[in-house]
Parts: structure tokens; C-alpha cells; sequence
């Protein structure tokens, strides 16, 4: 993944910190809880929700099972209506393709389509060493290049932001990368939605070249999907003379028709929409035949960057269902309070602790800490329309963690511990010893032993364990 | 009817009072309650933490332990989870044999509002509790085992109780086991949210199904010197008119 995030701290540090941030706090618990209940309405509102999202899960496990074939059907059919299709490895390998093919057109600069994929691989930091500016559309995503900052949420990653920091950041940035924003802007939504429209319209009449990730690919027809709220994403597929999409091999649906059951999942599950406000779907080029209606130009990058690696574990391939709708930031209780920026990847929150360590492994102390940055409450399967069942990979996660080098020790503890409580002999000696000292224990703990009587008291002691009063009541 | 009591490590090291007012209860309802001695833990701490293997011996005598029982009674849904959705994958794992020797144990295995609820089917369990009382309903008895509204029915049905509803009930507390050590600040943050909404009811007694979340609320709750305490589902329900609960 990208590089800019290198060397941030765990998870449980830069957590700690976000804590303590109000209005982080205040703008997420805002944001989160007004999603978090429209979306239950919207998904109320559908009586085969359960069957649909059964639906969604086979279907995908279906092609996670055979990807090579569905793949190869992609390539040949999006290669007969006209595209070109790269296969690229990892993120290194993606970037050099789409930075060649930007050069290739004699163009200095592109306009985007919002993409988790090219996020992934820092697209934006390579195409910018190669003398290239890439100009994001998505308003949210604008707000973020604009200001400097990473995103920390799937759909909407400038969601730490209020209305007000918004404005202060048009107000100071936009004229470096274009057209200033209109003299006294206000906080106001729709003034804001006007300084970026004209803004970003003078880059859509003036690009030649866009590059997008999608949604999904449609093996059987060589058709790439993108869906969108704010019809930005379709400036940029649609006035471009060339088209440049990047996006991860586990995107490809076997059919057409598969699309029926994605598209009622993903809107309720993302915006609370019955239905999102633009579809686009494009096959190869315009030129090319008569089912052709893209581009002058289209490439197509099918990125692995690890992905091939997570498919190859059982348990933990199921992340690759993600249609990246961020239900599961939403309802997270975690997220809610650590904020996105924690979890130290384009991909935060829940999907983010079990993708990230997947693509990334488990080396450096932030990737080794995200498994542990759940309660385990399950809120994320819950309202997951692929059914990932996050806590049962989190746990899985874990135990990779705990397998490896740096936690001999802790995993020496586990043992002991697990010993004592299978046999009841000791574990009851220790009970008992436990109550005999009762008096003794102190309220507060050091060392590790703080982070529980930091915030809380210990419970107390009972002054015999449950196994001795029953032998003395009814043994 | 015989049943086994399932009393979880939790409660017979740290809180024997709620598996005394387990004890009692069910012994009030006319089911006869045995402890087999072998019983220790589900194994779910070390599970959750990523010792998978470390969990087998538990898991074997777990299922030594209530062999031959047809019902087996434990007041924590998230132990009852624990044998049912991680036992299975464990054992699985494991060989030998386990994986069906679990098999035939879990559907065996109830959380105590299900016991209460499905197999004796009674929601009036008698009891009498003139307190007002809010309820958070623990994430694994909540999503895992989908235990719904039986809690609430039971405890609606308690003489003398007001039952405040809890905002935001469906939240967690921020327990999850290692995770309020490791995570300790977002975890104590989650525990102030939910003592915050809990205080807010106006409620005197802050009830639940698993003791670990209780002791974690219970200890924040303390420290803040909040007039709030939290009871056990079991305690509310053992305590009569003529016996009122008061932990031994
Ligand atoms: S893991 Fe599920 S809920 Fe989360 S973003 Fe992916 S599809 Fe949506």
C-alpha cells in the first residue's frame, strides 16, 4: 500500500489521541449516528434484505472461487469491445503502467474519479513525481487533497471535517490548484457545493485524460461499473478522450444480471439511498463495435498488491467480498471514537483491521495492532450486505500475530493461564488464595495492570469463590 | 427436571453471587441444579486473544465435564457463545474426535433468559424487585445468540420493577475482554458512554446477562462514585417478597 503511511504510531496510541480530540469527536459522532440510522430505515424498507445479502455472499464466494477464470473472461471481453487490459502485481507495478499511459498521451495533468484502489497504491504521489497533477472530483476527496490530510473514512473520507474547517480550507487552498473560491464564502452547504462546482468544472471542460477505479467489472460483457452521488465520477468517465481505471481483481462479477442484487445492497448499505443518484457503466471504447460506448481510449489495470495472498487463506478471504460500503465505520463504536486516521490505511475501521494486515501483513507494530482494535461486538457482521463475519477474521488475525516472534512471552502467559484453569485443583487453590488476601489488593495497579484501574475500579475480591460455597451449601 | 449449572470462570473466582442467584431461582422454579466440579473456563479469553490451541484442553473438559446432561444452564451470554460459535472451530481444528463431541454438546447449552424462556417457558418467574432498573443487553447474548427481547420479558414481568429503557442500548459497553487493556482509551471512553445513558434513565440499578461487562461498568461506575450499581439478571430474578436478593 501506499507509502505515506509509513511509520505512524499503533493503533492504541494514536487512538488514545483522538479520544482526547472534542471536536473530532463531536463531528463523528454527528456523522456516524445520522448514517447509522437512516441506513436501518433504508435496509428496513426491504423484505428480502436477509435473502438478497445470501445472495451477494454466494455470489462472490462463487467468483473468489474460480477468479482466474472470470478474470480471463474479463480481459477477453473487455479487450474485444476495444480496452486494453494491464495486469499489475503490486502497487509499484500499477503505478509505473498508469504513469507510462499518461505520458503517453503527451498530458501533464488528469482528473480523478474517487477510488479506494489508487489510494491504495499512492497513485496521486507517483503520478506527481512524474511532473503529473492529478486533481481529485469527488467533493469529499477534494476537501482532502485541498487540505493536505489523508481520509479516514471509505465514502467519506473528509467526514472528520465540520462545515466550518470546510470553508477555511476552500478559502485558503482552492486558488493554488485552480480557480479560488468566491469572495466572503460562507459555512453554508450549498455555497460550499457552488465554490467547488465551479471549481471543479473548469477542470472536467479542460481534461484528456481521467482515471477512475470501479465498483465492479462484469466478466461476461467487459463492462465496468462505477456508483456515485454527485454525477463527478460521470464528468470524468464521460468528456475525457482517455480512461484509465485501476482497480482490484476481486471487483469482477461473473454476469450482468449479478448487478440486480449488488445495486439494492450497496446504495441502502452506503447512503441509506433507495438508489444512488448515478450509475455509470461503460464497455471498452466508443469506437469499437456497436456494444462499445466508453471512451476514445481505455485502459483497464487489474491490480493484485497481496490480494492474491489473502485468497489464499481460508478464514480471512472473505474480506475480499467488501463492496466498500462503509456500513461498518458507521456502526463501528470503535471507529466512532478512534477516527479513521488511527487505523493508519486508506482502509479504516472494521473492513480496515482485517484488510490491512492481509495486504500488508503483520510486520510493523501499527499493521500487528489493528486485530486488536475491536471489541468483538459484532455490530460490523451485523449490518455487513456480504455477511463478512469481521470478528471471526479479527480473531483469526490474532492469532497470526500471536504466533509470531515478538509475542513468545505473551503466548508462555496464555499457556499457563489455560493450564490453571484446566486443572480445577489449582485454580481453586488460587481462588482461595485470592480471598485470603482480599484485604490486601490495592486500588490501583502498575505497569500493564494500569489501563484497567486508570478509568475503573477493580472488582473486588469475594470472600470465597462459587465452588466452595456450594460444597458448603449443597455439596 | 435436572439440569447442569454452567457457572463460568468469571463468576465463581469474581462474582459467586451471580451463580448463587442462579442457583436459587432455578431451584425456586422446581429444577434440580448440579455443579459438576470439573466444569473451569469456556476458554474465551485466550480464544479472543489468538491461543486457539490453547483452548483445547478447556474445550475437552467442558465437554467431559457435562457429559450426559440434557440441559446445561450458564448465566452468560458470552460464554454460551463462546461454546457455540468458537468451540466448533476449535474442535474443528483440533481432531480427534472433538469436533463431534462438541457437536453434541452445544445445542445442549442455553444462556439462563433462554433456559427461563424456550425450555421451562415461563417470563413471571415469581420474582419481586421494587427498584427502578435500566437494561444493557451484552453484544454475544445480543448478536450471537440472539437472545432479543427475553431478558426484558422476563424482567418486565418482575413485581414492584420499573423498567427504564436504556439509549443507545444496543452499543457496546467497551469490555471485550483484552480489549480494555489494550485499547484502554477508547474502552474506558465507550464505558463513559454507556454509564453516561445509564445515569441518564434515572435508574437505580444498571442490570445485565454477563459479568464481565457488569464488573467492567460496575468498576467505572465506582470510580466515578455514580449512585448506580449493577445487578445481574439472575440476582433481580432470585430476589422474592419473602427472600429479597441480597448478595451473600
Ligand atoms: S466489510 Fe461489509 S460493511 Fe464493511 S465496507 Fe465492506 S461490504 Fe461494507
Amino acid at each position: 500500500m501506499s507509502g505515506t503511511f509509513l511509520g505512524l504510531p499503533a493503533f492504541p496510541e494514536a487512538a488514545a489521541a483522538a479520544v482526547q480530540d472534542e471536536r473530532l469527536r463531536a463531528n463523528l459522532r454527528h456523522a456516524t449516528g445520522t448514517i447509522r440510522a437512516k441506513r436501518a430505515r433504508a435496509v428496513a424498507e426491504l423484505a428480502d434484505w436477509a435473502e438478497l445479502r445470501a445472495a451477494a455472499k454466494a455470489v462472490k464466494d462463487r467468483t473468489l472461487d474460480r477468479l482466474d477464470h472470470y478474470l480471463v473472461r474479463l480481459e477477453q471481453n473487455v479487450t474485444a469491445a476495444g480496452g486494453q487490459v494491464h495486469w499489475a502485481a503490486d502497487a509499484e507495478e500499477a503505478n509505473r503502467i498508469v504513469t507510462g499511459l499518461v505520458r503517453a498521451t503527451g498530458e501533464r495533468e488528469v482528473v480523478k474519479v474517487k477510488s479506494m484502489a489508487t489510494q491504495e497504491i499512492g497513485l496521486n504521489e507517483a503520478l506527481a513525481e512524474a511532473g503529473i497533477r492529478a486533481y481529485e472530483t469527488d467533493l469529499a476527496e477534494l476537501i482532502v487533497q485541498l487540505g493536505n490530510d489523508r481520509p479516514s473514512h471509505i465514502l467519506v473520507p473528509a467526514i472528520h471535517r465540520n462545515r466550518g474547517e470546510i470553508r477555511d480550507i476552500f478559502a485558503d487552498r482552492m486558488a493554488d490548484l485552480g480557480r479560488p473560491a468566491p469572495e466572503g464564502l460562507t459555512d453554508e452547504p450549498a455555497e460550499l457545493a457552488e465554490a467547488a462546482r465551479l471549481h471543479l468544472r473548469e477542470k472536467f471542460l479542460r481534461a484528456k485524460v481521467a482515471v477512475s477505479g470501479a465498483n465492479f467489472m462484469i466478466a461476461e460483457t467487459g463492462t465496468l461499473v462505477v456508483v456515485e452521488s454527485e454525477g463527478n465520477g460521470r464528468m470524468c468517465l464521460t468528456l475525457p478522450r482517455t480512461l484509465i481505471s485501476v482497480v482490484g481483481i476481486e471487483k469482477v462479477l461473473p454476469t450482468w444480471r449479478d448487478l440486480e442484487i449488488f445495486l439494492q445492497l450497496l446504495p441502502r448499505s452506503a447512503t441509506a439511498e433507495r438508489m444512488n443518484p448515478y450509475t455509470s457503466l461503460w464497455t471498452g471504447t466508443h469506437a469499437d463495435g456497436p456494444d462499445g460506448d466508453g471512451p476514445e481510449e481505455f485502459h483497464l489495470v487489474l491490480l493484485d498488491n497481496g490480494r492474491t495472498d489473502v485468497l489464499a487463506d481460508r478464514t480471512g478471504r472473505q474480506a475480499l467480498r467488501c463492496i466498500r460500503c462503509s456500513a461498518c465505520l458507521n456502526v463501528c463504536p470503535v471507529y466512532e471514537r478512534a477516527g479513521g486516521h488511527a487505523y493508519g490505511s486508506v482502509y479504516p475501521g472494521p473492513i480496515g483491521a482485517i484488510l490491512t494486515p492481509q495486504l500488508r501483513g503483520t510486520e510493523t507494530p501499527l499493521d500487528a495492532s489493528l486485530p486488536y482494535a475491536s471489541s468483538l461486538c459484532g455490530a460490523c457482521y451485523e449490518v455487513c450486505p456480504v455477511a463478512i463475519d469481521i470478528p471471526e477474521v479479527l480473531v483469526h488475525l490474532r492469532e497470526r500475530v500471536a504466533d509470531g516472534p515478538r509475542h513468545r512471552l505473551a503466548r508462555a502467559a496464555a499457556a499457563a493461564a489455560a493450564y490453571v484453569l484446566d486443572h480445577p485443583g489449582l485454580l481453586r487453590a488460587a481462588e482461595r488464595a485470592a480471598a485470603r488476601t482480599r484485604r490486601l489488593h490495592p486500588r490501583r495497579l502498575p505497569g500493564p495492570g494500569r489501563a484497567w484501574t486508570d478509568t475503573r475500579e477493580l472488582p473486588a475480591v469475594p470472600p470465597e469463590p462459587f465452588r466452595d460455597w456450594w460444597r458448603r451449601n449443597r455439596g | 427436571m435436572r439440569v447442569a449449572l454452567f457457572a463460568t470462570c468469571v463468576n465463581d473466582a469474581l462474582m459467586p453471587s451471580t451463580a448463587i442467584a442462579t442457583v436459587r431461582l432455578l431451584e425456586r422454579l422446581g429444577v434440580e441444579v448440579d455443579f459438576p466440579a470439573a466444569q473451569s473456563c469456556c476458554g474465551q479469553p485466550q480464544f479472543n486473544s489468538g491461543y486457539r490451541r490453547a483452548c483445547e484442553p478447556l474445550v475437552r473438559r467442558t465437554v467431559r465435564a457435562f457429559a450426559g446432561y440434557r440441559h446445561v444452564v450458564a448465566p452468560s451470554g458470552s460464554c454460551v457463545a463462546t461454546v457455540r460459535t468458537a468451540h466448533p472451530r476449535i474442535a474443528a481444528r483440533a481432531g480427534g474426535g472433538l469436533a463431534a463431541a462438541v457437536g453434541e454438546l452445544t445445542p445442549r447449552v442455553y444462556e439462563l433468559s433462554e433456559f427461563l424462556v424456550d425450555v421451562l417457558g415461563v417470563e413471571d418467574v415469581g420474582a419481586w424487585f421494587p427498584h427502578p432498573v435500566t437494561y444493557h443487553p451484552s453484544c454475544h447474548g445480543l448478536r450471537l445468540l440472539g437472545l432479543g427481547d427475553r431478558p426484558l420479558r422476563l424482567l418486565r414481568a418482575v413485581r414492584g420493577l420499573e423498567l427504564l429503557e436504556l439509549p443507545g442500548a444496543e452499543e457496546c459497553c467497551g469490555f471485550g475482554g483484552t480489549f480494555a487493556l489494550k485499547n484502554a482509551a477508547v474502552s474506558a471512553a465507550m464505558a463513559a458512554d454507556k454509564t453516561a445513558a445509564a445515569l441518564a434513565t434515572g435508574a437505580e440499578v444498571l442490570c445485565g446477562g454477563d459479568t464481565s461487562c457488569l464488573l467492567h461498568l460496575g468498576g467505572t461506575l465506582r470510580r466515578q462514585g455514580a449512585p448506580l450499581r449493577p445487578l445481574h439478571l439472575a440476582e433481580i430474578l432470585a430476589s422474592t417478597e419473602a427472600e429479597p436478593w441480597r448478595a451473600p
